[in-house]
C-alpha cells in the first residue's frame, strides 16, 4: 500500500521535525512519539519511509551491508554488486516471537538438508534503517529486554546451541504508543533520542483540511501523489544537504556549556541527554544551514530531547515541555522576540 | 437505536466494510442480534483468548515433519477479510493492538460484538478502529425486519460517490462539537455518508445522508453533548462553540450534531464515559501478571528448568527440527530424541497478582498521633487476615518538609508493629512530597508485578511546595499536579478526611485522584477495614 506523503501531513511540526533530525543524523538515536488515537502516529512513520533518501547496499545482503567486505561471513545469499536501496522500515509487530525478531535455525534448511543455517530476523533487516514498534509500551518484557541490548551494542549475538552468529544491527528506533495504555520502562524510555506528544489540533478549519487532504488521497491515490512529488522532491534534497552540512557545522564550547547547564539545571540522568541535545542540535543547524550551532537551535529541540529524561518524578508527563521551555528562559535568558 | 439504522448500518458494511474497519455491535444476546449479525458479512470467528499463532500464523510442525519441508500455516488475518470478535469486551490490549495493526494496514472487516454489558467495553484501541456502532436497546421483536441483500450496482455507486465539500466540513466541525479528538471518527463518517447514498441509489451525498452517517459513525465516539451538561469528570472540549460559528455549514452542523445526539440512548453516553475513564485504572482484585505457577495458560518460551515448570510439547516441537542435524553428529547416540539444554521450554501463566496497601498518613500538626493510631489499627487488622487476601502493606508518612516510607512493603505484623513505633509527628503538611514517594512505590509495585492501592489520610491541606518552602498556593499547585500523575496512572485510591469537623477541601483532590472520599473521624477503624475489604 502506498503511503501517505510526508509533507500533505497538516500540522504535527515537532513530530515532523523529530523524524527528519533523525533521518539527518540516525546516530540522534530514535523517537517516540506518544499521543491520542487518531491523530496520525503511525502515518508519519510509514510516510518516513517514502521520504527517505536511497542507501547503497550488497545485493541479495540481508543485513543491508554498504560494502562488499562487510558482509557477515554466514550469508551466502549476498551477491557482488553493490544496488540501491530504499532504507528499510521494519515493522516489528507486537506478537513477534523473539527467533522472527533475532532470527534462529532456518528449520528448512535443518529439515531437508541437515544443515546448520541462519535464518536471519528483523532486526537483520532494519540495520542502516528504521525499526517501529506500535503501540511500544504494549511490548513484551523480553522482547524489550532484547531490544534495548541491541539497540546498546549495535550488534546482534545470536548464542544459541549449534548457532554463533552476529551481525550489525544498527537501526533508529520508532515507537509510538498511546499514554493511557501503560507507561514506558525508563531503560526504554531512555533509548530513544527525542520524544515528542501529538495531540489532535482542535481548531475546526485544520481538521477540515486533514480530512480533505486524506479523502483526496483515498480518492485518488496516484493524483494525490503526482501532487505532492515536488514537495516530497525537496524536502528528500533538504534532508541529503543537510548531511553533506552536518560534519561541517561548527560547535562551540559555549555551546557545549549550554548543553552541559541545561542539563544539570534539569536533573536529567547520565550523560545521553547531553549528547543526544548537542546531535539534534547540529542536526538542526544543519537543516537550516547554518555554519555552527546557535541558542536559537537548542532551544528549537531541546523539549524533545530532554522532556522524557528528566528524573522521574510525577510531574514529568503533567509539564515537562514546559518546564524545560522555563528553564531555557532561566538558562539562556528570556527569548528576545518573543513572538517567535 | 432503531431496526431501521441498524439495518442500514449493516448494509453499509457490505458496500464499505473495508474502508470502514468494522463494527461495534453492543448488544446482549436477542433475536434481533442474530438477525443482524445473520445479515453482516460472513466471516470467521475469533474469541478473543485466541493466541498468536491461530491469529497471525506460523509454522506448522506435524505438516513439516510430514512433507519434510517447511510448510507454515497462515494465521486467520491472512486467510479471512471478515472477522467476527465475540464477547470483545473481554479482549486484551495485546489482542487489540495486533488486530488494530491489521486494521490499519487495510482490507480487513472486524465485527466486534460484545455483550452489551454496562461497564464492560472493549478496548479504545480497538474500537476507535471500527467504523460503525450498532446498540440494539430498545429494539423489540415487532421490529424485525428482514434486511435486504445489496447488490453490485451499489459497490459502483460508492466508488464514484461524491462528497460536496460543505457536506464534508460539516461532518467534520460537527465531530469537533461532539468533543471527538481522533480523525478516525470524521473520516469515518464520510466514508459511511458516501456508502448510505450508493445504498440508497445516488451518487452524490446529502446532509440527510451524511446525519444517517455521524448516528452510525460518531455516536459512540462523543465526549460532550453541546445540550447536555458536559460529564463532570470529563474536560470540556477544547473548541468554543463560536469558532464553529464561522464555519459555512454552522447550520448543517448543528443538525448533524442533533441527529447524532438522537442516536445515543440515555445513560449510554454516561456509561460509555466511565467505562473510559476508567481506562488503565484496575480494580481492587490484583492485576494480571505473567509468570506465575497458576492461571490462564501463555505461550510457553525457552528457558532453565529452575526457572519454573517445563512445558514438554514445547520442548519436543523445538527439538523436532534439530533432530536430523543432530543425528548426524551423534551417530551413535541410543537416545530415540535428542534433546538439548537449549530446547527446554517453560510453562507460562497469567494470574492475578497481590495487592499492595499504601497508607499515606499525615503526621502533621497535633492531631498526628491520634491519625497515627487509626492508619497502625487499619494497618494490624488488614495484615492480621494478610495471608487470606494475599495483600500487602505499606505506610508512607508525611511531616515537616518531606515524606518518608516509613513501612516499606510487608506482609509481617511483627515489622509493621516496630517501625511504627518510633515515629513522631508536627511540623507542615508536605502533601505534594508525600504524593511523590507514593508514585515512587505505586511503580516499584507495579514492577513488582503488585497492584498497588492508595489510603490517604489527612485532615487539612497542603501548605509546603515540592521545593521546601512553606507556600500554600505553591504546595495546592503542586499537590494536584502530582494527583493528576497518579490518577493518570491509574491508581485506586482511598481519600480519608480524619479531621473532627472534616473540611471540604479534601474532596476536589480526591476527585482529582479519581478515587473515593470518606469523612472518617477518630474512632472509625472498622469502617476504614470494611472500606478496603
Amino acid at each position: 500500500m502506498t503511503p501517505f506523503p510526508f509533507t500533505a501531513i497538516v500540522g504535527q511540526d515537532q513530530m515532523k521535525q523529530a523524524m527528519i533530525l533523525t533521518a539527518i543524523d540516525p546516530s540522534i538515536g530514535g523517537v517516540l512519539v506518544m499521543g491520542d488515537r487518531g491523530t496520525g502516529k503511525s502515518t508519519a512513520v510509514r510516510a518516513l519511509a517514502g521520504l527517505l533518501p536511497k542507501i547503497r547496499a550488497v545485493e541479495g545482503c540481508p543485513v543491508n551491508s554498504p560494502r562488499l567486505r562487510d558482509v557477515p561471513e554466514w550469508v551466502d545469499t549476498a551477491g557482488t554488486r553493490v544496488v540501491q536501496r530504499a532504507t528499510p522500515v521494519i515493522d516489528l509487530p507486537l506478537g513477534a516471537a523473539e527467533d522472527r525478531v533475532t532470527g534462529a535455525l532456518d528449520i528448512e534448511r535443518a529439515l531437508t538438508k541437515g544443515e546448520k543455517a541462519f535464518q536471519p530476523g528483523l532486526l537483520a533487516q532494519a540495520n542502516r534503517g528504521y525499526l517501529y514498534v506500535d503501540e511500544v509500551n504494549l511490548l513484551e518484557d523480553h522482547i524489550v529486554d532484547l531490544l534495548l541490548d541491541v539497540a546498546q551494542s549495535g550488534e546482534n549475538v545470536v548464542e544459541r546451541e549449534g548457532l554463533s552468529i552476529r551481525h550489525p544491527a544498527r537501526f533508529v528506533l520508532v515507537g509510538s504508543g498511546n499514554p493511557e495504555e501503560g507507561e514506558l520502562r525508563p531503560q526504554l524510555l531512555d533509548r530513544f533520542g527525542l520524544m515528542v506528544d501529538v495531540a489532535s489540533p482542535t481548531d475546526v478549519e485544520t481538521r477540515i483540511e486533514v480530512i480533505r487532504r486524506r479523502d483526496a488521497f483515498e480518492a485518488n491515490r496516484a493524483a494525490f501523489l503526482r501532487r505532492w512529488k515536488p514537495f516530497e522532491d525537496s524536502q528528500r534534497r533538504a534532508i541529503l544537504d543537510a548531511r553533506k552540512h552536518l560534519a561541517g557545522v561548527e560547535t562551540t564550547d559555549d555551546t557545549l556549556r549550554d548543553c552541559a547547564e541545561l542539563c544539570i539545571a534539569l536533573g536529567s540522568d547520565g550523560l545521553r541527554g547531553e549528547l543526544t541535545l548537542l546531535k539534534a542540535a547540529r542536526a538542526q543547524a544543519a537543516y537550516e544551514g547554518a555554519t555552527r550551532i546557535g541558542r536559537d537551535h537548542l532551544r528549537q529541540i531541546a523539549a524533545m530531547a530532554l522532556q522524557h529524561r528528566l528524573r522521574r518524578d510525577p510531574m514529568d508527563d503533567a509539564g515537562s515541555a514546559i518546564r524545560i521551555h522555563r528553564l531555557l528562559d532561566e538558562v539562556f535568558g528570556p527569548l528576545a522576540d518573543a513572538a517567535e | 437505536m432503531t431496526w431501521d439504522s441498524a439495518s442500514l448500518a449493516a448494509r453499509v458494511l457490505h458496500v464499505a466494510g473495508q474502508d470502514l474497519g468494522g463494527m461495534w455491535l453492543r448488544a446482549r444476546p436477542s433475536p434481533a442480534r442474530d438477525t443482524l449479525l445473520a445479515a453482516l458479512p460472513s466471516g470467521i470467528r475469533v474469541h478473543p483468548a485466541i493466541s498468536d499463532e491461530a491469529l497471525l500464523g506460523g509454522p506448522d510442525i506435524a505438516a513439516t515433519l510430514a512433507a519434510g519441508r517447511l510448510v507454515t500455516r497462515p494465521g486467520l488475518l491472512e486467510t479471512h477479510a471478515v472477522l467476527t470478535l465475540s464477547m470483545a469486551d473481554r479482549c486484551t490490549p495485546g489482542l487489540a493492538a495486533r488486530l488494530g495493526r491489521a486494521l490499519d494496514a487495510g482490507g480487513k472487516t472486524l465485527i466486534a460484538v460484545d455483550e452489551g454489558e454496562d461497564d464492560a467495553t472493549p478496548p479504545t484501541a480497538l474500537t476507535e478502529r471500527l467504523g460503525l456502532f450498532v446498540t440494539l436497546d430498545g429494539v423489540c421483536l415487532s421490529d424485525l425486519s428482514p434486511i435486504s441483500p445489496v447488490d453490485e450496482k451499489v459497490h459502483d455507486l460508492y466508488a464514484k460517490a461524491i462528497l460536496p465539500d460543505p457536506v464534508r466540513d460539516a461532518i467534520v466541525a460537527a465531530s469537533v462539537g461532539l468533543g471527538i479528538v481522533s480523525f478516525r471518527g470524521p473520516l469515518a463518517a464520510c466514508c459511511c455518508a458516501r456508502a448510505i447514498a450508493a445504498v440508497d441509489g445516488r451518487d452524490c451525498v446529502t446532509e440527510a445522508d451524511a446525519a444517517a452517517a455521524c448516528q452510525l459513525t460518531l455516536a459512540h465516539r462523543a465526549t460532550t453533548l453541546p445540550e447536555d451538561e458536559a460529564p463532570e469528570n470529563q474536560p470540556p472540549p477544547d473548541p468554543p462553540p463560536d469558532q464553529q460559528s464561522q464555519d459555512s455549514g454552522t447550520e448543517g452542523t448543528e443538525r448533524l450534531v442533533e441527529a447524532t445526539r438522537m442516536a445515543l440512548p440515555r445513560g449510554l453516553l454516561a456509561s460509555l464515559v466511565a467505562a473510559r475513564s476508567k481506562g488503565a485504572t484496575q480494580g481492587t482484585a490484583g492485576a494480571r501478571k505473567m509468570g506465575g505457577p497458576r492461571g490462564r495458560p501463555l505461550p510457553p518460551r525457552p528457558g532453565r528448568p529452575s526457572a519454573g515448570r517445563i512445558d514438554l510439547f514445547a520442548t519436543l516441537r523445538a527439538t523436532a527440527p534439530w533432530q536430523t542435524i543432530r543425528r548426524a553428529s551423534h551417530h551413535n547416540d541410543p537416545r530415540p530424541v535428542l534433546i538439548e539444554p537449549a530446547d527446554l521450554h517453560l510453562k507460562r501463566h497469567d494470574t492475578r497478582t497481590e495487592r499492595l496497601i499504601i497508607f499515606v498518613v499525615d503526621a502533621s500538626g497535633s492531631s498526628a498521633m491520634a491519625r497515627m493510631s487509626e492508619a497502625k489499627g487499619a494497618i494490624e487488622s488488614l495484615l492480621s487476615q494478610a495471608y487470606a487476601s494475599r495483600d500487602h502493606v505499606a505506610l508512607i508518612s508525611f511531616k515537616g518538609d518531606g515524606a518518608a516510607v516509613t513501612v516499606p512493603p510487608t506482609r509481617s505484623l511483627v515489622q509493621a508493629k516496630r517501625r511504627l513505633a518510633g515515629l513522631t509527628g508536627g511540623g507542615g503538611t508536605p502533601l505534594a512530597a508525600a504524593l511523590v514517594e507514593a508514585s515512587h512505590l505505586t511503580e516499584a509495585a507495579r514492577r513488582k508485578g503488585q497492584t498497588p492501592t492508595l489510603v490517604l489520610l489527612t485532615d487539612g491541606r497542603a501548605n509546603i511546595a515540592l521545593d521546601k518552602t512553606a507556600n500554600r498556593a505553591r504546595a495546592a499547585a503542586d499537590a494536584e499536579q502530582v494527583a493528576r500523575k497518579l490518577r493518570q496512572a491509574g491508581v485506586p485510591t482511598l481519600v480519608i478526611n480524619t479531621g473532627t469537623r472534616p473540611s471540604p477541601t479534601l474532596r476536589p483532590l480526591a476527585s482529582l485522584l479519581g478515587g473515593t472520599y470518606l469523612a472518617l473521624p477518630y474512632g472509625a477503624q472498622d469502617r476504614l477495614r470494611a472500606e478496603l475489604t
